[in-house]
């Protein structure tokens, strides 16, 4: 009797199988055409560090205290300013980020009062030599306007 | 005169047979791969033509530039004679195959045993390829197909004889006639006339046979591409491994069409007032063909024991029950 029975089951198994696998057939493709088609980066993914725009001024929020230059513990970010006529506070004439060193650890931007740092979405990272990678922040921020 | 147009005709059904065969085997590989990706939410080839509809051709192209490499140490005539021989049999047998009404190249009143005696050759094939290319991998894989093919042998042709018994017939085109008037006359379930009501798991069994005797997954033990290499293929490169491959796929539409044609009713349509034509046909053998892919990529390899195990324990025994069922039913009624 129990030749029957495992028989039976397993052979009832079996179909039940293939129930699962045709389910899966109609449903549509995951696959993402990676170059050609590209979904968008989730809210918390992290990439290379970037400058967010004062919507008032449209320059920088930046305000060159320097704290994220200090924080980084692999010494990739290079920041500069000066005073200018007019201006109050410091103006910021350069933000440089070696991403060749950098690990995304993110001091930097938790140390930023103004919170004028944050992570890109940015992922198509590939090029030929490492000096493409010493990222200019300030001109990178000009080009997206 | 007569004579000529017999010998044309048995010439175009020639030219006809061998395209069919090779083209089935070039979009065979395609629908397994398109199949086998969609099942895995893929997509599968679409580069080459629209839906990779050409990748067969270029596959095609690739495996025939390639060089007819002999290596050392193997026996260089059974080498090169092997996938012939594996491929031959597999057109041979769609000699007998009705197509339709009256699309058969020969109308062979022994056409099932025709059937399988040219199924049985092609294992030949197989092990004289493997033995002749003198590789532990190869021999392995034919010792495999050789016991496998032997247990499954048997439960195919009891299945067979006891259809045979209940259609009085071994004339394929007259077991598809007598199927004709609808989806309840096929022999799969047959309500209207004298079968053993074991039929539908005959045809299980049938399948199943069907599918060791042509090294499908989960029976294909040949090939175990995992464990094996790519068990008798191993030494073959270029077209040698590419008539391997049709003959292993024109086996697949051989199964499928004599399942088809034992069970499914043929050309018969499934509804008795719709005309039975060639269409029918390819639509039910190319359904088969699908659930074969749809097998095989939803089962994993068996063991080999667990492989004889099913057959001389469950599929043997059973198909035996059925055999007496069907003599008893047929004496009763």
């Amino acid at each position: 009797m129990a030749y029957f029975t495992e028989l039976f089951s397993g052979t009832k198994s079996l179909f039940v199988g293939l129930g699962i696998t045709i389910r899966e057939f109609v449903k549509p493709v995951v696959t993402v055409q990676y170059p050609r088609e590209t979904i968008p980066m989730t809210p918390r993914y992290r990439g290379h560090i970037e400058l967010v725009r004062d919507p008032e001024s449209g320059g920088p929020k930046c305000i060159v205290c320097g704290m994220c230059q200090k924080a980084c513990p692999s010494g990739c970010i290079t920041v500069d300013g000066e005073k200018r006529e007019g201006v109050k506070g410091k103006v910021l004439t350069l933000y440089r980020l070696d991403f060749t060193k950098c690990s995304l650890c993110g001091m930097c931007v938790e140390s930023c009062k103004p919170g004028a740092i944050d992570f890109s979405k940015d992922y198509n990272l590939a090029g030929p030599s490492r000096a493409a990678y010493v990222f200019d922040l300030l001109k990178r921020l000009e080009e997206k306007r | 005169m007569t004579m000529n147009i017999e010998l044309i005709r048995l010439l175009a059904f020639l030219v006809g047979i061998i395209a069919f065969a090779a083209l089935n085997a070039a979009y065979l590989v395609w629908v397994e791969r398109k199949g086998a990706a969609h099942f895995q939410r893929r997509i599968g080839p679409k580069e080459v033509g629209p839906y990779g509809l050409l990748q067969p051709l270029a596959d095609g192209v690739k495996l025939m530039t390639k060089q007819l490499l002999v290596p050392d140490g193997v026996d260089p005539l059974l080498f090169k004679v092997a996938p012939i021989l594996l491929l031959v049999p597999a057109v041979m047998s769609f000699v007998t195959i009705p197509f339709g009404e009256h699309l058969a190249a020969r109308n062979v009143d022994l056409g099932l045993l025709m059937i399988f005696a040219f199924a049985s050759i092609n294992v030949l094939g197989l092990l004289i390829g493997a033995w002749g290319s003198a590789n532990k991998y190869a021999i392995i894989a034919a010792a495999r197909v050789i016991s496998q093919n032997i247990a499954y042998e048997i439960p195919m042709l009891l299945t067979a004889i006891a259809l045979v018994m209940a259609t009085g017939s071994m004339n394929l085109n007259e077991i598809v006639a007598q199927q004709g008037g609808g989806l309840w006359h096929w022999n799969l379930i047959r309500l209207t006339y004298a079968a053993s009501p074991l039929t539908p798991i005959a045809f299980l069994i049938f399948f199943t046979t069907m599918l060791a005797e042509t090294n499908r997954a989960p029976f294909d033990m040949a090939e175990a591409e995992s464990e094996l290499v790519a068990g008798a293929f191993t030494e073959y490169a270029g077209m040698g491994f590419g008539v391997f491959f049709m003959g292993e796929y024109a086996n697949i539409v051989v199964g499928a069409s004599l399942v088809t044609v034992l069970f499914l009713g043929g050309w018969q349509s499934p509804l008795p007032f719709l005309p039975g034509s060639v269409v029918w046909f390819l639509a039910k053998m190319y359904a088969i063909i699908f659930t074969v892919v749809w097998i095989r990529w939803t089962y994993p390899r068996t063991q080999f024991y667990a492989l004889l195990n099913l057959s001389w324990k469950v599929l043997i025994p059973i198909s035996l029950v059925n055999l007496v069922l069907t003599a008893g039913w047929l004496k009763v009624f």
